[in-house]
């Protein structure tokens, strides 16, 4: 098995035959989706908090679903930052629920590292969720299969990610995933959404939309975050749309084939036209049910590294099939 | 008071160009004699040999916290960690609760320094608020040797020139903290790779650059005696090596940190790595490096800033900016200035003691006949790794716990008095409990 990580941080340094087995695993688990009954045994006994700091509907929704489908039992922890800057520290709710004998915390945070923060303190598997602008490794997880299970081996292959890259977890952790797959990665959007010596991870820049996405197999879109003019990154939403926008009349110019990717939620007629949202090339809501299937491959995957740490307990997960 | 005489050891004192072995007699607190085979029958001998023998270290950027944050440091503590690392002289900045606003808080934090001297830096501006000028000559006939509103710029350009103007007619430095506030924004860290790779919020390197830009300019136009705190960027050591060049009364330090260690050490979300301004690239580094040996750079102070470990246990962005430096200030410099082979042990030590203490204007920092005897002594060869409990600081955020250092400190003697010495010096002594030598033992003949 080429999975050997109790924790999954995020996708920067996670190799090529990893994230191979992490999708191998997710196409199984994506087969129990089709069934009439959606649910496996191979999570029974093992706890699995959601530990969700900031608010999130839909990546909450589908790991909530994926361990459930795993048959564990969960808990579901919601919080501002603002109540706890009233009082518990991050440390102390995260020793208090693991008192409680969780087994594995899913987590979302406003922070840039606050799960590797975690690692230091509790003992349960982390799965990050989403950590600031950081790193979303399930979301590049879900994208890469769902960009495999489309065009295959993604060696080669030509992806466009355009928006907002400095504000977006899901960026990096996409790039990352890319580039150690072997696609070829351009990032489109306005100077003021490009982080510093981005090149440096092995992508291209670009600021022209058309010329961005001409030949791209893949152009995957971020969401526009409305309150970005405020820091001075954008003049307008008007004008984002009217410069990277993506509508019918781009998406005619671009390959017949190519695939449109959304990590969700839209904002309708700004970054994406409803009609490209919704239209044949699309494959936005593929995406979302294979977010089930992947966080499931990665809660499973964990969850043996987890048991295999136990000597002293009987091996129950490795005699399960799935 | 008995006499006391350091024997062969290494003498190096960077003020009068000295590096030879030498014996330093030191008599009623003072450095009476400093030469070759001094006869001095009646006096405690020490022997020094095979250590180095320099002026005590003046470190003119520390936080001590009092008054109002004696949880995380207190002037007692803060001077016992200083001698601890062979610091006699601090500069003491006016950050506290409530700042350093008023002459009595002047007499208050100096008089308080007890192992080691502490000289109090006042506010430029009441309540470090950025708005109206403090008594500045009051504060400076209560002992205070400079003025700075440091944690923060002065916002406003003409408050800062207006701070220069009166300051020079008191005859003593403004301290400059430069971090445009607008441009740091929310940033937590340098921006560059590390930052993008790190998803934490970015600080450009011209946050710094513009302030450093803007305070040379009011210098050279109010001809006033200008001293930039904690230079961290390729790009302000080029603005204070052209305005030096230009004549401009500017002066400026650097910290350890900011030649040690780089912003991709910060990818490990390690909060004691969290600073302001915030640790740079390697080439940053190179040039501060560069800017320590052709003297732009002044001097090399600790920045000391300690803080709880409550504080600085959170998320990396939850986390008070600050490292403590006192206690590793000498063997950090050795270790990446001396032994790196960037900088000659003497040229290093004078970053430490009379470059300092010239920028403030302030004594110490040289063994000449006739002065406060302050020295430090120290095995510049030693390797040993930082030990969490190693420190005397009431604090704990430092970021070289578990680093291999080389050089250390075994004894400090500060006013003619022996206020630290190394228990033992066994080469195998390493972090630990070793560190701890006896602080408050007068005059005694102990080989080190």
């Amino acid at each position: 098995m080429g999975w050997s990580r109790k924790h999954l941080l995020g996708l920067e340094d996670v190799g090529r035959d990893e994230i191979t087995t992490i999708l191998d695993t997710a196409s199984k688990f994506r087969e129990v989706l089709d069934r009439p009954v959606k649910k496996v045994p191979t999570f029974r006994g093992i706890t699995v908090v959601n530990l969700f700091f900031e608010a999130s509907t839909r990546t909450r929704m589908s790991f909530e679903l994926a361990e459930k489908r795993l048959s564990a039992d969960v808990m579901n922890f919601s919080a501002s930052t603002s109540s706890l800057k009233k009082g518990e520290t991050l440390r102390d709710t995260a020793r208090n629920i693991e008192a409680m004998k969780v087994d594995m915390v899913v987590m979302r945070h406003p922070s840039p590292g606050a799960p590797h923060f975690l690692t230091n303190h509790i003992d349960a598997s982390i799965i990050n969720a989403g950590d600031g602008p950081h790193e979303h490794p399930t979301q590049a997880l879900l994208d890469l299969f769902t960009m495999r299970e489309n065009v295959g081996d993604l060696q080669g292959k030509r992806v466009t990610i355009v928006g907002d890259i400095v504000h977006s977890r899901v960026a990096r952790s996409d790039i990352w995933g890319l580039v150690t797959m072997g696609a070829t990665v351009t990032l489109c959007g306005p100077k003021t959404f490009m982080p510093a010596e981005v090149e440096a991870m092995g992508v291209t820049v670009s600021h022209d939309i058309r010329e961005a996405t001409a030949d791209a197999d893949i152009v995957n879109i971020l969401r526009i975050q409305r309150e970005r003019q405020e820091g001075c990154f954008l003049p307008s939403l008007r004008e984002y749309t009217d410069l990277f926008g993506i509508d019918s009349d781009r998406l005619a110019a671009m390959r017949p084939d190519v695939l449109i990717m959304h990590p969700g939620p839209i904002n309708r007629g700004v970054e994406l036209a409803p009609d490209v949202a919704d239209g044949p090339r699309s494959v936005i809501l593929d995406q979302v049910t294979n977010g089930v299937a992947v966080r499931m491959a990665v809660l499973y995957l964990l969850s043996r590294v987890r048991a295999s740490e136990r000597v002293d307990e009987p091996e129950i997960l490795a005699e399960v099939t799935i | 008071m008995k006499r006391m005489i350091l024997r062969g050891g290494r003498v190096i004192d960077p003020a009068s160009n000295t590096d030879a072995t030498l014996d330093v007699l030191i008599a009623d607190g003072a450095i009476a004699e400093i030469g070759s085979s001094i006869d001095a029958a009646d006096a405690t001998e020490i022997d020094v040999s095979g250590l180095v023998v320099a002026p005590g270290l003046v470190d003119i950027h520390v936080h001590l916290r009092e008054p109002g944050r004696e949880d995380e440091e207190t002037i007692a503590s803060g001077t016992h960690a200083a001698v601890h690392g062979g610091v006699t002289t601090v500069a003491a900045m006016p950050n506290t609760e409530p700042a350093i606003d008023d002459p009595s808080w002047v007499e208050y934090v100096r008089a308080r320094g007890r192992e080691a001297t502490v000289h109090p830096i006042a506010a430029i501006t009441m309540g470090r608020e950025g708005k109206t000028l403090t008594g500045m000559a009051e504060l400076e006939a209560a002992g205070a040797v400079a003025f700075s509103d440091d944690g923060c710029s002065v916002l406003s350009a003409n408050v800062m020139r207006r701070a220069l103007e009166y300051a020079s007619m008191v005859g003593r430095p403004v301290i400059a903290h430069c971090e445009d506030p607008a441009l740091v924004g929310h940033g937590v860290m340098h921006e560059g790779l590390a930052s993008t790779r790190a998803g934490l919020r970015p600080i450009p390197a011209a946050a710094e650059e513009v302030m450093v830009a803007r305070d040379i300019i009011l210098a050279a136009d109010t001809g006033a005696r200008l001293h930039i705190a904690h230079v961290s960027t390729a790009g302000s050591v080029e603005l204070v090596r052209r305005a030096k060049a230009d004549g401009v009364p500017v002066t400026c330090e650097t910290c350890p940190h900011y030649f040690s260690l780089t912003d991709d050490d910060v990818r490990s979300y390690d909060t004691s790595l969290r600073v302001n301004p915030p640790l740079r690239t390697s080439a940053d580094v190179v040039a501060i490096m560069e800017g320590l040996a052709d003297g732009t750079i002044d001097a090399i102070a600790s920045d000391h800033a300690p803080h709880s470990l409550e504080e600085k246990q959170v998320e990396f962005d939850a986390a008070p900016p600050g490292m403590i430096g006192l206690e590793t200030l000498l063997p950090v410099t050795l270790t990446h200035l001396v032994h790196s082979g960037a900088m000659t042990l003497p040229a290093a030590l004078g970053l430490l003691t009379s470059g300092p203490a010239r920028a403030l204007d302030i004594p110490g920092g040289t063994l000449e006949v006739g002065v406060q005897a302050d020295i430090v002594v120290f095995d510049p060869n030693t390797e040993w790794t930082v030990g969490a409990d190693w420190f005397r600081s009431k604090s704990r955020n430092s970021p070289f716990v578990g680093r291999t250092l080389t050089g250390r400190v075994r004894m400090t003697i500060s006013r003619g008095r022996i206020v630290f010495e190394e228990e033992s010096h066994d080469e195998g002594c390493s972090g630990g409990g070793c560190g701890s030598g006896n602080a408050e033992r007068d005059e005694l003949a102990v080989n080190v």
